[in-house]
């Protein structure tokens, strides 16, 4: 029996954040000489210009490393490709929109995010496109939940950290999410929203922080006149935080024992530099690092005392601040598992901060 | 990785300290006070400010009354009784805040005038403790014994929180005031103490020696302080503060319309709140203002510390949290932005606390753990307003000049008062009692004119001063000492309502009253001839005790009601504390009694609820009244007595509170035992009741000439729950007008005083000698 699909191609999802945009776009391997002939021009010129390429302009990537290949949706077979660029780049995308003739595919152009409001005038404006606004949260988990299910080509989505205390033996170890529920969802893009998840659709946010991947970014470029996220995050690997925060030692010669703090605990972040001749010692690596650390560390203590609060132990964490940024997730890992006494888990999910576009294609397709 | 913890300190001082001229000159005499008598020393040195406590007797004079003998009855003596002036001795703590670069110069003058001590040893605390251990050994010859520093912050906070009225506050901008001072809690554990030092730590406080850190966080004052330093190329905290006072943070930070071009309505997120902080900030093409930064980084910091504090609150139910620690230490722009954050995060369900002393807890605290055998707890303790800075403005945008002075030198003294003092049971909510009527820092023109009051009533009070005194040679010297200070401090009121040295905020009149009578302790001015004229008022009224009575009998029911309350209200005119009647005093002594009833008001009177009053009276007696008197004199003898007289007749038990200690003309406890001796000689009813113990006199514990129903004697209160007490009569300008007025009861009140100031009757919309006559019931 052959299940149809009523949507016409293309499909997309997009999430547009206050830093980057996420799109997803499902390429059809399955299409029939009778389709093909079918097709139109103009939407066969998408479909080769997305596939064919993995940047786009000067600031449009493709993560082909996170492409999930023959997947069924929808009763169709195919690829999906995950694709994001600068937020700031709007313009440049509705400007291509506008020279492939997008808007004469008559498609539903679902989004989510803040920007889906944001620039919805703008793509009536200057694409001729309608988009239809999907609730960011409701996007995320539906994505969370999805792409978990189908795997990554084979292989588990879900991943956690071996030994967190022990840096010589910490590992990645894949594992299935299976039934979650319930489940502390922390999405770390600009900023941080953190989310009690107790069904695929009763959940509630619990509290969000300003401190996120955004704070980091923006601090880092002041601090150190890097202009990138890879470059903020390559100087903070070689860097040294412990010569930028003041530790609990720094104070206490060792550990506090009354309060049972360990010595290398961080007692003040940036709480050396307040001494004029250590800011002049101190590398921009080491500000990067520290930097890094302390955002880090603060959305481990907030999520802990929310997993507390709302009695839940298992905590995923998603969202781009997580981008080849193993540094932070060894240390989410850590933290919570230390200051819990091994009673928190972290997760990791491989599709970072793709879940809230991929929750706008389903959306998509649910519409059907 | 990982989480933090608190550490008060911050390494060095402020940078560039050192340059300062440590050979300031000092009024150290005005500082360092009663070190002839001091022991007990204790310090918290902190990473810029040194708070220094301890421990002092003070010997004042004060005048006492003592009954003659009567018995022999044969009227030879005229004299109701007899005074003298004696030595008393009090306790006082004493605490003293400076910066750390003038430690070695007061370490010097302590060392030279402490005489005579017993001391052998200073308590210690604070991160500097260790790095002026040495220092201290040195110069003060007492060995240093080091004390954890939170035990000491919360044995501080415990302390302060217990025993000074308004200590904590809640602070809210723009408003006026923008200090909302609370009233003493009957209970004040539990709590959540949040110190923000360069880190932040959060402690959980149960009881008096139960106390727990619930967790922290490294992001504190010295991130603010070290980033800010980064960021902007400033160097001192406080300067950076100014910064982030100018600046604007939404050009930094990225905010919820930013990416939503206005708000997330479906989760209830304004437009205007921040989405990522510094989120704009990640560009090479664009410059940011120091200000900007500096704003969008104290934003970050006080958010970061207000979720986290709410976190906690919420994990471990509590309702109050207090927020301390250098980063705070009075700063608006900072308390500010803390409000601002628990306010969202609990959706206003709890207030972030602000305490005045919040400086001193260390030192308050260290103190104690060395003073433990003189049991401090188990005494009250009243701020001497004389001798106290109070709350200083270290607002970066007010009056910098002010704050530079300030700064340097800032003092709290307590006084152990000779007895407990608890909130009155009868009050609906002690919660949220105020007892003054009028805030002065809020009603500039009621201010304004209060000021000119006490700076024109100065000087007969100076003069009196001065001849109540005649054989004291330095009496003169003296009295101009405290004209001086007095008048420094009226002047500082007026120029900075919020900034009064001795005041909380709450401005009122009644603090004016209780600085004075301070001071005046202070030079050891008090003034016996104030006794001279109440005794001789005395002597006149008890003489006509007799005649008053035997024409009240002579009225019929109703009438005789009528006589009673008019008779009280005209009692209430002779009051020298108010300037009308003292003129009058002072040049016609005769001013009589019936020619007092003349002057008042007809009915209607301004407040009038007489009609209620004589409706209730009709019905049921009143189990048992509560009757705060007022002047000594005809007002208690003449006024008082026959209206207790006649509740005594009803069957209702009355207990007369008087003051315990002197102000102006009010009746003290000892007098009113003397008085109501002698009238029980004359008056059966008055001494059956005596007898019965259906009339008992009780002290309020305050010597002031207003009433703070929050601040009485713990015996006073234990007899009126004992005694079911249904009615509160409260009688006089100070008690039921100035304080009190909207003070609302659990049982049946009754307020009445006869306005004897021009202009507050002009204010209330009365003439002078008007009446406010208030009944109240209950509300049911």
């Amino acid at each position: 029996v052959f299940l149809f699909c009523f949507i016409v191609f293309p499909w997309f999802g997009m999430d547009i954040g206050g830093t980057l945009v996420k799109l997803v776009y499902f390429e059809p391997k399955d299409i029939t000489a009778e389709e093909e002939q079918e097709e139109v021009e103009n939407l066969k010129s998408i479909r080769k210009y997305l596939i064919s390429n993995v940047a786009y302009g000067s600031t449009g990537i493709r993560d082909v490393h996170l492409e999930l290949k023959d997947l069924t949706i929808c009763g169709r077979k195919g690829n999906l490709h995950f694709i994001r660029f600068p937020t700031q780049d709007m313009s440049v995308f509705l400007q291509m929109g506008r020279d492939k003739h997008f808007s004469s595919l008559h498609t539903t152009l679902c989004a989510t995010g803040g920007g889906a409001y944001k620039f919805e005038p703008d793509f009536r404006m200057m694409a001729d496109l309608q988009l239809q606004k999907l609730d960011e949260l409701d996007c995320l988990i539906k994505g969370v939940i999805y792409i978990d299910s189908v795997g990554f080509n084979g292989h588990s989505e879900c991943y956690y950290f071996e030994n967190p205390t022990d840096p010589e033996h910490c590992q990645k170890i894949p594992c299935n999410l299976g039934n979650p529920y319930p489940l502390l969802l922390v999405n770390i893009g600009s900023g941080v929203s953190i989310l009690a998840v107790y069904s695929k659709d009763n959940y509630k946010r619990v509290t969000g922080t300003s401190l996120g991947g955004g704070t980091f970014l923006g601090l880092c470029c002041l601090l150190t006149g890097c202009t990138t996220f890879e470059e903020a995050l390559e100087m903070a690997s070689h860097g040294d935080s412990t010569k930028v925060d003041k530790l609990v030692r720094d104070i206490y010669g060792g550990d506090y024992d009354r309060f049972r703090l360990p010595g290398w605990a961080v007692a003040s972040s940036f709480g050396n530099m307040i001494s004029k001749e250590k800011r002049e010692t101190v590398s921009k690596e080491d500000l990067a690092r520290a930097t890094l650390v302390t955002i880090t560390n603060n959305i481990g203590s907030i999520t802990r005392m929310c997993a507390v609060n709302e009695n839940i132990n298992r905590v995923v964490f998603v969202g781009n601040f997580l981008r080849i940024n193993t540094l932070s997730m060894k240390l989410l890992a850590y933290a919570l598992d230390y200051w819990s006494k091994g009673q928190l888990k972290a997760l990791f999910l491989e599709h970072e901060g793709y879940f809230g576009a991929v929750g706008a294609l389903l959306e998509l397709l649910d519409s059907a | 990785p990982g989480r933090s913890k608190m550490a008060a300190c911050s390494g060095r001082g402020r940078d560039g300290s050192h340059s300062l001229d440590k050979s300031i000159t000092l009024p150290p005499d005005e500082i360092f006070r009663n070190l002839k008598n001091a022991k007990r020393f204790a310090i918290d040195i902190g990473g810029s400010l040194t708070k220094l406590a301890y421990y002092s007797t003070v010997e004042h004079k004060v005048a006492k009354v003592r009954s003659f003998d009567h018995s022999g009855k044969d009227g030879s003596s005229e004299l109701l009784y007899e005074i003298s002036v004696q030595e008393e001795i009090t306790a006082r703590l004493h605490f003293i805040k400076f910066e750390n670069t003038y430690i070695e110069t007061c370490l010097d003058f302590i060392k030279d005038h402490l005489v005579n001590t017993e001391t052998k040893v200073i308590k210690a605390t604070g991160c500097g403790a260790h790095k002026f251990k040495d220092l201290l050994e040195e110069k003060l010859g007492l060995k240093v014994d080091k004390e954890d520093e939170m035990s000491c912050l919360i044995k501080g906070c415990n302390f302060v929180l217990k025993n000074i009225p308004h200590e904590a506050f809640v602070y809210v901008k723009h408003a006026d005031p923008e200090f909302r001072f609370q009233t003493m809690q009957p209970d004040v554990f539990p709590y959540l103490l949040v110190s923000i030092g360069a880190g932040v730590c959060i402690v959980k406080v149960e009881s008096e020696d139960k106390f727990q850190r619930v967790g922290g966080s490294s992001i504190g004052g010295g991130t603010f302080w070290g980033l800010g330093a980064l960021l902007t190329k400033t160097k001192r905290f406080d300067e950076l503060l100014q910064l982030a006072s100018r600046g604007q943070h939404t050009n930094v930070d990225m905010l919820v319309q930013d990416s939503y071009g206005g708000a997330y309505e479906s989760l209830g997120l304004t437009g205007d709140l921040i989405a990522s902080s510094f989120g704009k900030s990640a560009t090479a093409d664009k410059e940011f203002s120091k200000e900007d930064m500096a704003k969008s980084l104290l934003h970050m910091i006080s958010n970061d510390i207000g979720q986290l504090a709410c976190l906690y609150t919420k994990l471990h139910d509590l309702k109050r949290v207090y927020f301390g620690g250098f980063f705070i230490r009075g700063h608006p722009v900072t308390m500010h932005a803390i409000t601002y954050s628990i306010n969202f995060f609990t959706k206003g369900e709890v207030q972030a606390l602000f305490l005045r002393h919040e400086g001193y807890l260390g030192a308050i605290g260290a103190f104690l753990k060395g003073a433990e055998e003189d049991n401090p707890n188990q005494y009250s303790w009243g701020e001497n307003y004389a001798g106290s800075s109070g709350l200083m403005s270290t607002s970066p945008d007010i009056y910098p000049l002010q704050r530079a002075r300030s700064g340097t030198f800032d003092m709290l003294e307590m006084d152990r008062l000779e007895r407990q003092l608890v909130s009155l049971p009868l009050l609906l909510d002690t919660s949220s009692y105020v007892p003054d009527t009028v805030d002065l820092a809020q009603d500039a023109m009621a201010r304004e004119y209060w000021l000119s009051c006490f700076e024109e009533a100065l000087d007969g009070v100076v003069k009196r001063a001065v001849a109540s005194q005649p054989d004291l040679p330095d009496a003169v010297e003296r009295a101009e000492k405290f004209r001086r200070k007095y008048l420094h401090k009226l002047q500082t009121l007026r120029h900075q309502p919020l900034t009064l040295p001795g005041e909380d905020g709450t401005v009122a009149h009644r603090k004016f009253l209780q600085s004075r009578y301070c001071i005046l302790v202070e030079f050891t001015c008090l003034n016996t001839r104030s006794i001279d004229i109440k005794q001789k008022e005395n002597d006149i009224a008890l003489k006509c005790f007799q005649r008053v009575i035997n024409s009240l009998n002579a009225l019929g029911w109703e009438e005789r009601q009528f006589a009673l309350v008019k008779g009280l209200l005209a009692g209430n005119v002779f009051d020298w504390g108010a300037k009308a009647v003292s003129d009058v005093l002072e040049s016609v002594p005769e001013f009589g009694f019936e020619e007092a009833k003349r002057k008042l008001q007809d009915r209607p009177w301004l407040v009038d609820s007489y009609n209620e009053w004589l409706e209730r009276l009709k019905g049921p007696p009143h189990k048992c009244a509560l009757f705060f008197v007022d002047n000594s004199g005809l007002d208690i003898i003449l006024g008082v007595f026959p209206f207790v007289r006649e509740l005594l007749s009803r069957g209702t038990e009355v207990v007369l509170a008087c003051n315990s200690g002197p102000a102006l003309n009010d009746v003290t406890y000892n007098e009113s035992q003397i008085v109501t001796e002698r009238i029980a000689v004359m008056d059966p009813i008055i001494q059956l009741a005596l007898k019965e113990e259906r009339l008992l006199l009780v002290q309020t514990g305050s010597s002031s000439p207003c009433l703070d129903l929050s601040r009485l004697d713990k015996g006073l209160a234990n007899l009126v729950r004992e005694r079911k007490t249904d009615l509160v009569i409260i009688e006089g300008m100070g008690r039921a007008i100035h304080t009190n007025y909207y003070a609302a009861l659990r049982c049946e009140s009754l307020k009445l005083a006869v306005i004897k100031n021009s202009w507050l009757a002009q204010r209330l919309g009365g003439k002078l000698f008007s009446v406010v006559f208030k009944y109240e019931a209950p509300p049911k």
